[in-house]
């Protein structure tokens, strides 16, 4: 397969690239954060996903889904990354999907559907320090009756408070396993913190909750397999989703740089920051390739995914990074004002570089998963 | 079985069938590469044997029309001869500036008379090509250029001098730009063709900090040339040499992504050894060789991304300016953390354990990857003015 959109491809981008824009554009954001919304994202913006089929993308047909890929996932994060929408597309309609998939089984029955109709919101529940470790989890699942009991802290739970069900990963006697955990469960609380890109994410305590046998997602003791199809899943589609954040603020500030005079002159005929531009482009362009080849990779089930993974969510860290930073100093002064859109854009993508692993994470996984 | 894939299968076995052992080892320095020409020496008889079946095969140029010495293969196809090429480690068959730099040009610009006569003596590795641009005083801001071609009605008479031209004491013929019209600066250069043994052509090579010598000073004195050996129209060169610039570029660009995922960091721990976890000894060093596997991997998605839109004209034109800057800093710090890695063994220089220094003479070499060819710092002022649309650019 050649690495660029085919024609299907670039169709469904030519709906979501304007539907987003005019729907959700960073004012949107600036609506539910200023108006102290206490849900995360609007209710209403996600019916109209729901509409769209949106949510269910990854979902199977035969679970009422679209059955489509990650490389078509990767198109709407990228909108949403370059619109700052705030969704539970990421947590719900990727790494919660994923991971259903891959499990099969009676929570697959019950969830996936539902999400394909909009009908539920479920988070994940996989970190417990302010670091991703997902091979240090703490949290233990216990036999009690004929089912679990689940004990922990979980940290970093986007839509953790709101959501229909959990997917939480705990230490079980053979290995991890993975829980649905519904709303209404007895036992936990969910403390949602504002954050610096005002989403919402939630300290989770699990304490003495009781869930049922069929509550595990997959096999007992087997849950390692699908926490790595989730964490992959949602490591690229964050990926993708900063690809969307960069481009934004790469664009915008190449706009700025066209229109801003110092001097008598446009800023953007300054060689100073023309190299400058030009090299995030680059580093921009390469980040998007790597995302694709993840995508790909992930979407042929190839056993090199793991590793491409990591290097797209790296990838995209550095060069996102770098556009944000480059987007803010070359606003000046108006570039540390609430007023203009470029420091949103820093702030989101700092959310998204701690989200399922940062750049030295995932560099030092590509060192692991080479041999060194 | 779809077509590619039946394709696939055909490229498989005629590889097997016909690429010789010999040139599926690792090619080990510049001897084992085949430029061919007049003067050329075959390495072995397996050299000499690759070149031949993949001339008859039209593999040397495999997407090249069939009339002009290619496959007539498509894009998807030549990437699949690509793959199943490296998949087996074969060695390209030929290298050579007519395929890589004027052959692209004249397939664009060429009348069909020239494509027959010069296209097929490059696939067949006949004639071997140089590249005349820079001259002492203009090299970045090539258009300036000084060297003169005086009309004598049916030839020019071309005075002056060229320099950092690559192996031009090698090859038979030079591509070369020439001033027809001292009064307009863009549109008064000539893109002429002529044979390096034409009388007044002499040749000075110049050595490199690599103690290698593969370029040249190259003065014309009184060079005639005929005046049907130019390619698009009279004072039109600079359209040519600068979409010639372009292939150029996309070719040291490295953007080749057919081969196997080769992690340096793992290939370098074996030089500088491992803890006791297993891990590289040196843990800054570590996350530098981590941070450049990642760069590096992440590049080679760009290189396949590029390749597969630039055949099939989806990329941007101005892309390869990009894919060379990237390309060749990467490479720049590959070979830093391979001499890192090497300590002081890496700076023997004429040592037999070392192959002669091929380390610091490679990492010395990759040096002139940002410079040959545009500098980054010319690539960067194309991409910020051509793709990001800056004023006054
Ligand atoms: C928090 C804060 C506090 C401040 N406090 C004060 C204060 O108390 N009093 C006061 O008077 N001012 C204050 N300033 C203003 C500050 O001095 C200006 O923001 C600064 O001089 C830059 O000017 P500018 O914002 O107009 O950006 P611009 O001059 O428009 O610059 C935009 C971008 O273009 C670049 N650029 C501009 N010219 C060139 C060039 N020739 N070559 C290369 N690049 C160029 C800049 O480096 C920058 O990246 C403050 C600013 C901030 C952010
Ligand atoms: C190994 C090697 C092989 C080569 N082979 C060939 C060949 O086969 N044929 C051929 O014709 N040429 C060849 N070249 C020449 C090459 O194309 C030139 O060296 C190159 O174009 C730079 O020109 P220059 O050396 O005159 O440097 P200069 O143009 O003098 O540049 C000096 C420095 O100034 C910078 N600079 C110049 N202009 C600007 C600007 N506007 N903005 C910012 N920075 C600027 C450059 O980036 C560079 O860092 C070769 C060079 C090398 C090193």
């Amino acid at each position: 397969m050649p690495l660029y959109h085919n024609e299907d491809q670039l169709m469904l981008k030519d709906s979501v690239g304007p539907f987003i824009a005019e729907q959700a554009p960073v004012a949107h954001l600036r609506q539910l954060r200023d108006s102290d919304d206490a849900t995360g994202f609007s209710r209403d913006l996600w019916a109209q996903f729901v509409e769209m089929g949106l949510p269910g993308m990854l979902v199977p047909e035969a679970h009422g889904g679209l059955g489509m890929g990650h490389i078509e996932a990767g198109i709407v994060l990228e909108e949403i990354g370059r619109n700052l929408t705030p969704s539970p597309f990421l947590s719900t309609s990727v790494g919660a999907v994923a991971a259903l998939a891959k499990a099969g089984g009676t929570q697959a029955e019950r969830w996936l559907p539902a999400i394909a109709a909009g009908e539920a919101i479920v988070a994940l529940a996989i970190d417990e320090g302010s670091k991703h470790r997902p091979d240090r989890i703490a949290t233990t699942a216990t036999r009690a009756g004929n089912g679990f009991r689940l004990d922990g802290k979980k940290s970093f739970v986007l839509h953790g408070h709101v959501a229909d069900m959990s997917i939480v990963a705990a230490k079980t006697d053979g290995g991890i396993t993975l829980f649905a955990v519904p709303k209404d469960a007895k036992g936990v609380t969910a403390d949602p913190r504002r954050l610096v890109d005002s989403s919402l994410a939630s300290h989770v305590t699990l304490d003495g909750v009781e869930v049922d046998a069929d509550a595990v997602i997959g096999e007992v003791d087997a849950g390692g397999e699908i926490l790595d199809a989730l964490l992959a899943a949602a490591r690229t589609g964050a990926a993708a989703e900063m690809v969307g954040v960069g481009q934004g603020a790469m664009d915008m500030t190449v706009g700025y740089l066209k229109e801003r005079k110092q001097f008598g002159r446009l800023i953007g005929e300054f060689q100073a920051l023309q190299h400058r531009a030009a090299h995030l482009y680059g580093e921009m362009e390469v980040a998007r390739a790597a995302v694709m080849k993840a995508q790909e990779l992930l979407d042929q089930g190839n056993e090199g995914a793991k590793l491409m993974v990591s290097v797209a969510k790296a990838k995209a860290g550095r060069a996102a990074n770098l556009a944000v930073r480059e987007g803010v100093q070359m606003h000046g002064g108006s570039g540390m004002t609430d007023e203009y859109d470029i420091g949103l854009y820093m702030k989101r993508d700092r959310a998204l570089a701690e989200y399922m692993g940062d750049v030295h994470y995932h560099t030092e996984q590509v060192a692991r998963m080479s041999g060194y | 079985m779809s077509d590619l894939d039946a394709f696939r299968a055909e490229v498989r076995a005629w590889l097997e069938e016909n690429c010789p052992p010999e040139m599926r080892e690792p090619v080990r320095g510049d001897e084992d590469i085949c430029w061919g020409g007049r003067n050329w020496k075959f390495q072995s008889e397996a050299q000499k044997l690759w070149l031949e079946r993949c001339v008859a095969k039209g593999y040397t140029v495999p997407d090249w029309p069939k009339p002009y010495g290619g496959a007539g293969l498509s894009a998807a196809e030549t990437k699949i001869l690509k793959q199943e090429m490296a998949r087996i480690g074969a060695r390209s068959p030929l290298n050579s500036f007519g395929i890589w730099m004027l052959g692209p040009a004249l397939l664009q610009f060429g009348t069909e008379e020239q494509k027959v006569d010069y296209l097929n003596p490059i696939a067949r590795g006949e004639i071997r090509w140089c590249q005349g641009y820079s001259e002492p005083g203009s090299g970045s801001d090539l258009v300036s250029l000084q060297t003169y071609g005086e009309d004598k009605g049916d030839h020019w008479v071309v005075n002056g001098q060229k320099i950092w031209t690559s192996y031009a004491d090698k090859a038979d013929w030079i591509f070369c730009l020439v001033r027809t019209d001292k009064t307009n600066k863009y549109q008064g250069i000539t893109f002429m063709l002529f044979d390096m043994a034409t009388p007044g052509v002499t040749t000075k090579p110049i050595k490199l900090i690599s103690g290698n010598s593969p370029f040249c000073e190259t003065f014309f004195d009184d060079v005639k040339v005929p005046k049907t050996q130019y390619v698009g129209e009279i004072n039109r060169g600079w359209d040519v040499a600068k979409y010639l610039l372009g292939h150029e570029r996309e070719m040291i660009s490295g953007g080749d992504s057919a081969g196997e995922l080769v992690s340096l960091g793992g290939a370098l721990a074996g030089v500088l050894g491992r803890n006791e976890a297993g891990q590289l000894d040196d843990p800054i060093l570590r996350a530098q060789l981590a941070a450049f596997d990642v760069d590096a991997f992440a590049y080679r998605a760009m290189g396949e991304r590029f390749i597969d839109m630039w055949k099939t004209g989806r990329a941007h034109p101005a892309s390869s300016n990009m894919m060379k800057y990237v390309g060749t800093e990467l490479n720049k710090v590959r070979h830093e953390l391979v001499m890192a890695c090497g300590g002081s063994e890496a700076l023997e220089w004429d040592s037999p354990e070392t192959k002669g220094g091929a380390r610091p003479r490679a990492w010395l070499r990759t040096k002139a990857n940002s410079i040959e060819g545009g500098t980054s710092e010319i690539l960067l002022n194309v991409v910020a003015k051509r793709i990001l649309d800056l004023p006054g650019a």
